[in-house]
């Protein structure tokens, strides 16, 4: 789960970073009233989950609360990369006299955490990787031992930092940083940039925080931090109804079961001159709720001309599926054509009640493949 | 012979008393698998189909003398689990479970790692080598005994593939679930080095998906250490970056990860990969009877 620039701020000011004083706002007046508390200059930052804030018009500096209305009112509604602002978070602004860069991540290769830390700040850290690698220091932490004093000292010394007064507080930031990253189970905790102002306070200006949707149930408090709002409104019915769906964009509605079959079953669509409106995991379940959940979350997307279940039995049984999908039918109006595979367990038994049945504009197959061409097909022809 | 579970695994079940784990040690006790105990804190002196169940790992060790051991526990108590077992001795721990904090992967990856343990999992569907042993919940019955070998990190893509190989008349001789987690206690180098060393598997098919880089590094071991072939398939040619396709793992990020990187890193060592299950299924059997031929 990602968290926004101000949460993830609120994390860090709770592991002892520092991070300039701010206030949440939803509207011009409460970015006005917020610019009023915390006085003099302020930054109106627009709070979405992706990267290019600032060259999209999403950050504004204010002088007066005024300005700071008139600002959020040009951010507000914004839509930056695909995401609309609807939130802001309204600090007071900090001169800078320099920019770093500091992160600490889960390297999944390495089964350890990896520090990155640079004095070339406030650029994408990518391209400090490519065109000046030498001057990224770069520090994995022995997960069962944990950070230990001399692994900031290295990434200090390794990045060029010379002044001793900044050592001293990156130092203690480096540290901090790694007990935010364990206590609240971060995948990701990134500071971009880490500032030194003219007075030479170092401080974070910005913040990515990634958390991991396993270890939520120990952080209730991050937990809550999730914008059920910011979501696809597909997504959000999905994780209500606790269907694993995301949005895709195409015509050919997908239900499977399990993640690998599905993505499967994606990539075989596109093959056959398709494209996945969406993924849709019904994982072990097959029963007609599961179903009938599944198929109201996947024709919500008006783009779906056809659906394609594609079931593979293993403790799942396909009888049990062929069931859901003939009770899902019964208690739900679908006006789009569907395609049903089924083989693995029961997969005979499931094919003949659903052939049985016999309701209009089903179609059994046995193959994946074929069942692919098949859905391709009819959608096509619903089109034409 | 076969790898990881076979007809010496002597099989303790942690969270054998729950509905899921009593469910699936029954299952693999019919299969023929040697279930010899259970262990539930609390329920000690129970059975649950004749198995015995225990207290504590280490006196499960103490009366019937397992070498595996498979975690049913809920993901909150996993790693726990996992740690009791290695302590208790067991050699190979198989865990089912989904759902386990990445950081507590973590740490059991890097404790159990120098104590030459086998981890397999978590959120996986465990270990099949059929006609001798299954230890998890992969459905024996789309498998049949043979000299493939399938390593994967989904379940009901490696039963389809399973199925088509079945198909085609190629069996198997065992069947790793490595699981979908971003941190799993076996990568494809891990079981790919341990069906090189099984004289009886004299093909692998790979089943990797987005998200990492252990197919890249399994394309570079299965050059340079391999001389058993490998046919390979991945999922996820269609998955946007930045969404998570099911798995805690499969997720596209930066320009690392994604199919197309891992399908070229493949071939780039030689390594034939199929564009959907089907066809992945067919290069097997090509390559299976171009070595019998």
């Amino acid at each position: 789960m990602d968290l926004y620039e101000y949460q993830g701020k609120q994390l860090f000011a709770r592991a002892g970073i520092p991070v300039s004083e701010g206030r949440v706002a939803t509207s011009p007046e409460e970015a006005r009233a917020a610019a009023e508390e915390l006085g003099g200059q302020v930054v109106v930052k627009a709070q979405v989950l992706t990267g290019g804030r600032g060259k999209a018009g999403g950050i504004k500096l204010a002088e007066t609360p005024e300005e700071a209305e008139a600002r959020a009112g040009e951010i507000l509604g914004l839509d930056i990369r695909g995401h609309v602002v609807r939130r802001l978070w309204v600090e007071k602004a900090s001169d800078i006299a320099k920019e770093y860069y500091l992160s600490v991540t889960f390297d999944r290769g390495e089964k350890k955490p990896l520090f990155m830390f640079t004095t070339q700040g406030g650029v994408d850290i990518e391209e400090v990787a490519v065109e000046s690698p030498e001057a990224l220091a770069k520090l994995h932490v022995e997960p069962l031992v944990g950070f230990q004093p001399w692994q900031a000292r290295w990434l200090c010394f390794t990045a060029g930092l010379e002044d001793p007064d900044e050592q001293k507080q990156v130092m203690a930031i480096v540290a901090k940083l790694y007990d935010a990253f364990v206590h609240f189970d971060a995948m990701l905790c990134e500071v971009n940039p880490l500032i030194v102002t003219p007075e030479g306070e170092v401080k974070a200006l910005d913040s990515k925080f990634t958390a991991d949707d396993n270890a939520l149930f120990r952080h209730p408090d991050v937990a809550e931090m999730r914008d059920v709002e910011a979501a696809d409104p597909r997504e959000r019915l999905a994780r209500e109804k606790d269907v694993t769906y995301v949005k895709l964009d195409g015509e050919i509605g997908i239900l499977g079961n399990g993640a690998g079959l599905v993505m499967a079953t994606l990539d075989v669509i596109d093959q056959v001159g398709g494209r996945p409106a969406n993924f849709c995991d019904l994982g072990g379940g097959g029963d007609a709720q599961g179903v009938v959940d599944a198929l109201e979350v996947i024709t919500s997307d008006d783009q779906v001309e056809a659906i394609l279940f594609n079931i593979f039995g293993g403790i799942t049984r396909c009888d049990e599926v062929a069931r859901g999908i003939l009770t899902a039918l019964g208690q739900m109006t679908i006006e789009h054509p569907i395609v049903v595979r089924l083989d693995g367990t029961n997969a005979a038994e499931g094919r003949q009640m659903l052939v049985d049945a016999a309701p209009p504009d089903l179609y059994v197959e046995e193959t994946m493949l074929s069942a692919a061409e098949r859905v391709v097909e009819v959608a096509k022809a619903r089109v034409n | 012979m076969a790898i990881v579970v076979d007809r010496d695994t002597r099989l303790v079940v942690q969270g054998i008393t729950g509905r899921e784990g009593s469910f699936h040690a029954t299952r693999n006790l019919r299969y023929g698998t040697n279930v010899v105990a259970g262990v539930t804190p609390s329920k000690g002196g129970m059975d649950v189909e004749g198995i015995p169940v225990f207290d504590t790992v280490r006196e499960a060790v103490a009366e019937t003398s397992p070498n595996t051991a498979m975690v049913f526990v809920p993901a909150r108590f996993a790693a726990d689990a996992i740690y009791e077992a290695v302590d208790a001795g067991i050699e190979t721990v198989i865990c089912i479970t989904e759902g386990l904090p990445a950081h507590d992967m973590l740490r059991v990856y890097n404790h159990v790692r120098p104590r030459g343990v086998t981890l397999i999992g978590p959120n996986c569907p465990g270990v099949l080598s059929p006609g001798k042993a299954n230890v998890g919940i992969i459905p024996a019955e789309i498998f049949s005994e043979g000299s493939v070998g399938l390593v994967s990190r989904s379940g009901t893509l490696t039963y389809q593939i399973g199925h088509e190989l079945t198909q085609l008349g190629i069996g198997q001789s065992t069947i790793v679930g490595i699981g979908g987690d971003p941190v799993v206690g076996s990568s494809f180098v891990d079981v790919l080095a341990r069906f090189e060393a099984d004289p009886e598997t004299e093909l692998v098919v790979m089943v990797g998906e987005i998200g990492g880089a252990e197919e890249e590094k399994a394309a570079a071991f299965i050059d340079e250490e391999m001389s058993t072939p490998v046919v390979a398939y991945i999922a996820g040619f269609t998955a946007p970056p930045g969404k998570t396709m099911g798995h805690a793992g499969a997720i596209i990020s930066g320009s690392a990860g994604t199919a197309r990187a891992k399908k070229e890193a493949l071939e780039a060592h030689g390594v034939r990969v199929g564009t959907n299950p089907t066809e992945a299924a067919r290069l097997a059997a090509e390559t299976v009877g171009a070595r019998t031929a």
